[in-house]
């Protein structure tokens, strides 16, 4: 019930985001990098959320950040799923040495403590945004993996995956046409959470200077900028802090939303 | 039509071995229905599996199965599927759970005709229809678009009987497909897969551990216990005169099941058999 409606919320906030990211040009009232007061000010009529220590407009660069912030973690996401999705079907599937060998290179990778995996990669390459989306995506498939892997094993030993043998399906077909759309609630719910952890460790790198790149805005490096002046220009952290926060709990409430769904129906 | 020659079939559990299928030999012909029963875990779904070699990849298989003058048991992988479903089907014990909950009726029909039979997607579908009209499935063309759960049990063994007869195959294995059904519904099924078997001249091996349902439609019977083949015969005979203790055993079952003791049954006779047999077809 409070979980029904705490989905839904979070559901319209993501909803709301992704319509200021998509049409970022029609709502942002100044170009996002362009230096458009003398100085740092307070939220006002004109700039509502204020200005930046390079007199930049804070509302415009807040929402061409929402663009960066929900693209990472769209496509970092995307990339985690189908890795997990493919290793963890394969391992839960086929079973035997398959498995083992799939379940032991996730050991590997999750015996790295995740952000050192991601600082250390991402300081072999260079910082852009495309790097990001693509180090955060290789370094967080292994929970998925397990997930999937745990649904296969669960899946393969149903009568209809035996009927489906049974009428000529080979097993490429079997593992994603009769197997996958079975695992998929598990699959949404581990997607939505995971998309929240990516919008957070994208943060965390563009806050560490090894993410999104100025003067492009990300939320990461909107608060990166705003450390140096807390006290003078507390609005510069509050307006990222605040927005990477409602994003990540609207992610949190849809995802858990979401499990309690499917688990009520299983 | 079907021979299985000297088939074993074990299993390795730890270190022991199970021996669920032990040096079995029987045939089935054309248009014939060959019984299979004995009790649980005598080994029947075991023979059924590796006529069709879907027995994981640790168990050993031994033997011949000659089917269109070919062994089975050697066949490489693409060559056996192209024979599952097409020209072997099978149908299942339980019929709900043997379909996909998330593809409606239409689509897993038509699977099996798009991949063996190269159709098109609305071929598949107009096809799909048709079967579920051979099947008397009513409204069929409105109820390819409904998803296994909207079916009743007796209705979802139909589907299945559908799939399995939808590249006209010429060969049946049904594993206890009456199973899980209500009493009149198994009536209506046994009576639907006779019927085709004499429209589609179907060879089909009839997985049971019921001696009634024998009775009614197996021209022969392959009796088996604990993977080995005890009693074989044509089912008149065996019914009349069965030669082993554990056959008359599992037709003492069912006379049991089908009519408990009371005083003036107290006698075995023939009579109350017939009687059942009389009721389902
Ligand atoms: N995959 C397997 N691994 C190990 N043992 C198996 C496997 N499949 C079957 N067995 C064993 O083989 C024996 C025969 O099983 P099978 O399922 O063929 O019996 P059945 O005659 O079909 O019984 P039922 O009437 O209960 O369906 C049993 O002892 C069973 O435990
Ligand atoms: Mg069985």
């Amino acid at each position: 019930m409070g979980k029904n409606k705490l989905a839904i919320f979070g559901l319209s906030v993501l909803v709301f985001f992704t319509a200021l990211a998509i049409f970022a040009p029609v709502i942002a009232p100044y170009d996002p990098t362009e230096i458009v007061a003398e100085d740092t000010m307070g939220p006002s009529t004109q700039h509502w959320f204020g200005t930046d220590d390079y007199g930049r407009d804070i509302f415009s660069r807040a929402v061409y950040g929402a663009r960066i912030s929900l693209t990472v973690g769209l496509v970092a996401v995307s990339i985690s799923i189908s890795i997990g999705v493919l290793l963890g079907a394969l391992a839960g599937y086929f079973g035997g040495w398959t498995d083992s060998l799939i379940m032991r290179f996730v050991d590997v990778m999750l015996s790295f403590p995740s952000i050192f995996l991601i600082l250390t990669i991402q300081a072999m390459l260079t910082p852009n945004i495309y790097n990001v989306m693509v180090v955060i995506g290789i370094t967080s498939w292994m929970g998925v993996a397990r997930l999937v892997r745990g649904e296969y094993l669960k899946i393969r030993e149903l009568s209809y995956v035996e009927a489906a043998r049974a009428i000529g399906c080979s097993n490429k077909r079997i593992i994603f046409r009769h197997i996958l759309p079975n695992a998929q609630a598990p699959i949404i719910v581990a997607a939505t959470l995971g998309m929240a952890g990516a919008i957070l460790t994208e943060s965390a790198l563009s806050f560490l200077g090894m993410g999104v790149q100025p003067p492009m805005p990300s939320w990461g490096n909107m608060l990166m900028d705003a450390q140096a002046y807390m006290r003078d220009a507390p609005w510069m952290a509050v307006i990222p802090g605040l927005l990477i926060l409602i994003t990540v709990l609207s992610l949190y409430f849809i995802g858990e939303g979401l499990r309690e769904k499917s688990d009520v129906r299983s | 039509m079907l021979e299985v020659k000297n088939l074993s079939t074990y299993f390795k559990q730890g270190d022991s071995t199970v021996k669920a299928v032990d040096n079995v030999s029987f045939s089935v012909a054309k248009g014939e229905i060959l019984g299979l029963v004995g009790e649980s875990g005598s080994g029947k779904s075991t023979i059924a599996h590796s006529i069709l070699k879907l027995i994981p990849a640790s168990a050993s298989v031994s033997g011949e199965i000659i089917f269109e003058n070919r062994n089975l048991l050697q066949l490489a992988e693409p060559e056996l599927i192209k024979i599952r479903g097409s020209k072997i089907s099978m149908i299942f014990q339980d019929p709900f759970t043997s379909l996909n909950p998330v593809l409606t009726i239409g689509e897993q029909i038509a699977e099996v005709l798009r991949f063996h039979q190269g159709m098109n997607r609305q071929q598949a579908r107009d096809r799909a229809i048709e079967l579920l009209e051979t099947v008397r499935i009513r409204n069929s063309g409105l109820r390819v678009r409904d998803y296994p759960h909207q079916f009743s049990g007796g209705m979802q063994q139909r589907v299945m009987i559908a799939i399995a007869l939808a590249c006209e195959p010429e060969f049946l294995i049904a594993d206890e497909p009456t199973t899980a059904l209500d009493v009149t519904i198994q009536a209506e099924i046994l009576r639907l897969i006779v019927e085709l078997k004499e429209k589609f001249n179907l060879g089909i091996m009839y997985i049971t551990h019921n001696f009634g349902i024998v009775k009614n439609i197996c021209q022969r019977v392959v009796v088996l216990n604990k993977g080995r083949v005890v009693e074989e015969g044509e089912t008149g005979q065996i019914f009349s005169n069965p030669q082993q203790a554990y056959t008359q055993r599992l037709i003492e079952c069912l006379r049991v099941l089908t009519h408990p003791p009371t005083p003036s049954l107290s006698k075995r006779g023939g009579g109350v058999l017939s009687a059942d047999g009389g009721e389902l077809l």
